[in-house]
């Protein structure tokens, strides 16, 4: 009970610790939502026309209301850039070896930087969907539908941001620690974010069908604007809880191990 | 009884170690490591980089584990029950530890909120440490901005919250200016005053001798001498006579009266290993005189760490020293 309690208590405060850091330094921030918003104005106003008119007649649908969830997904992932940098600057700074000193609940400082993370990732994903909004997005999904995407959201933010915090626990320094997490940025154009997997040539198509951003793009798609869904949700989920678990236990082993 | 006996023996020893071993691949940096601290008092280990003092601050402190031996701080094994330890044990490593991007004060209510302290005691202690290490005025500011001096003190104001009975101090002033190291050594004889159990590693045989009750010296992982700072220095040479001349001739001359100096024609000086009595000086000055040779210069030095090296192990304490 009061290990728990504990435990809740100094994650707690790692949050803490966290978002003051993210209000003194907001540069990352800042980046982290520039790089989806400008994605997502460069397919709107710069290849949209061309990428909308390839598939908007089959589908029925405006380009931007294809693009949309796939950039919103893209804003998630552009979060584990500055989970992992952030991480592994706290690993290489000898505060860490403070922390690791003090009776302290063990993995508060990772829970403290995934909450933080979380947070800071959910909330550039919700400013995202305010920029394609005012670009013409327009969804039509009801209340259910935006809880439904928000939890989905979320959950992908869970998982990725787990598994950056083992990126930038297993990098050697702060620039390694930006760059280890790229495939995950890179992930959603070899999917079905910007342009539909069927269209794509044999082998890239069979990738782009099995990757874990096609369905939980396709998922969001479908919670935001109607498309078919099928079984991509409890993919999407199994994909997420997955790469959460899965990240989780590396991090922590990592972290226990110590000093590199 | 047993138990009663166990615990008065806890006491006695904040920290006790026995045939600590440690290697990073190849390189075997602690060999077989045994030591013992008294509880309140200031137990140095000395050494040149390379000898492996943070290692041993780090296996104490449970920062990582030894590969053989064993260690006891405060009464609990570091690596059955490193929680235990923790709770007992302060540690202010060589490289800082605050968090730039907080301020002075923000760094301290951390420690606090970590240690579980009630926000106005937090907030009190915080008040107190800031005074005590004339911190107060640049409390607000971030630690980022902080100078060196200023930012060793906020490390040790840190480790400091929880009061904790056994504080390990890694090379505490290495990287300080005179002044700030000065301050440093007040600070650390004033938790002494206290009660307070301190371990501290340092390159630096004066700041040992200054601090220290016991000092040991660690050489290539192993205690090559251990003793109080007296003892130490009585195994010691009492450094060395300089002679400085005018010219190679009176140089000369001196050398060929004083045979067991060391010249250097560059420099056109004579080093003379001393006792550190009068007498010796006196017998050398009564030498050069009978031998009418001129010294333009004369100065007595006191034995530093190369001395205490040469003595001890027989070999200068290179390594990797810039000095």
């Amino acid at each position: 009970m009061s290990t728990l309690s504990y435990a809740a208590r100094d994650s707690a405060t790692m949050l803490r610790r966290n978002l003051v850091h993210l209000m003194r330094y907001p540069a990352m921030a800042v980046s982290v939502l520039g790089l989806p918003v400008i994605m997502l104005l460069l397919f709107v106003y710069v290849f949209g026309g061309t990428l909308g008119a390839g598939l908007g007649a089959a589908r029925g649908l405006s380009y931007i209301d294809y693009l949309a969830p796939g950039i919103i997904v893209l804003a998630v992932c552009s979060g584990a850039v500055s989970t992992a940098v952030s991480v592994n600057v706290d690993m290489t700074e000898g505060i860490i070896n403070r922390f690791r000193t003090m009776a302290i609940a063990r993995t508060s400082v990772l829970t403290g930087h995934v909450a933080g993370s979380v947070i800071q990732t959910v909330l550039s994903a919700v400013l995202v969907t305010g920029v394609a909004l005012a670009a013409g997005f327009r969804p039509t999904a009801g209340p259910a539908g935006w809880a439904a995407a928000f939890a989905l959201i979320a959950a992908l933010a869970f998982a990725t941001t787990w598994l950056s915090v083992a990126l930038g626990l297993v990098a050697k320094s702060p620039a390694s620690a930006s760059n280890l997490p790229m495939p995950l940025f890179l992930l959603p154009f070899l999917g079905s974010a910007f342009v539909p997997p069927a269209s794509m040539s044999a082998g890239v198509r069979w990738f782009a069908e099995y990757q874990p951003f096609t369905p939980v793009i396709d998922t969001l798609r479908g919670l935001l604007t109607g498309t078919p869904i099928g079984h991509n949700g409890l993919i999407a989920v199994a994909w997420c809880g997955g790469t959460a678990l899965v990240s989780y236990l590396w991090a922590r082993a990592v972290y226990s191990r110590g000093g590199r | 009884m047993g138990v009663m006996t166990q615990n008065q023996s806890a006491q006695a020893a904040a920290v006790s170690a026995t045939g600590l071993r440690k290697s990073f691949g190849d390189t075997v940096v602690l060999d077989g490591l045994d030591l013992t601290v008294p509880a309140g008092t200031v137990f140095s280990l000395l050494g040149p980089n390379g000898a492996g003092k943070t290692t041993t601050i780090k296996i104490l402190s449970t920062l990582i584990n030894a590969d053989g031996g064993a260690a006891e701080v405060a009464g609990h094994d570091v690596a059955a029950e490193p929680d235990q330890v923790r709770a007992a044990i302060g540690v202010t490593g060589q490289f800082s530890a605050v968090d730039n991007l907080l301020t002075g004060q923000e760094n301290l209510l951390l420690m606090a909120d970590l240690l579980h302290l009630d926000r106005s005691e937090g907030r009190q202690r915080a008040a107190e440490l800031l005074g005590r290490f004339d911190l107060a005025a640049a409390a607000g500011k971030m630690a980022a901005t902080y100078s060196g001096g200023m930012r060793r003190k906020l490390d040790l104001a840190m480790t400091l919250v929880g009061r904790p009975p056994i504080i390990f101090l890694d090379e505490p002033t290495t990287g300080l200016d005179p002044r700030s190291r000065r301050g440093m050594w007040e600070i650390i004889l004033d938790l002494v005053a206290g009660g307070v159990t301190i371990f501290l590693t340092t390159q630096y045989l004066e700041e040992a001798d200054e601090l220290a009750d016991r000092i040991a010296v660690l050489d290539h992982g192993r205690l090559v001498a251990e003793g109080t700072p007296d003892e130490l220095k009585r195994l010691v040479p009492g450094g060395r006579i300089r002679l400085q001349f005018t010219d190679a001739g009176q140089l000369d001359r001196a050398a060929r009266v004083i045979e067991e100096g060391t010249r250097d024609d560059e420099a056109l000086a004579l080093q003379v290993p001393s006792d550190g009595s009068v007498a010796f000086l006196r017998g050398v000055l009564s030498r050069l005189e009978a031998g009418s040779v001129g010294v333009a210069a004369l100065s007595v030095d006191t034995p530093g760490l190369d001395d205490v090296f040469l003595t001890l192990t027989g070999h200068p304490d290179t390594e990797d020293d810039p000095r």
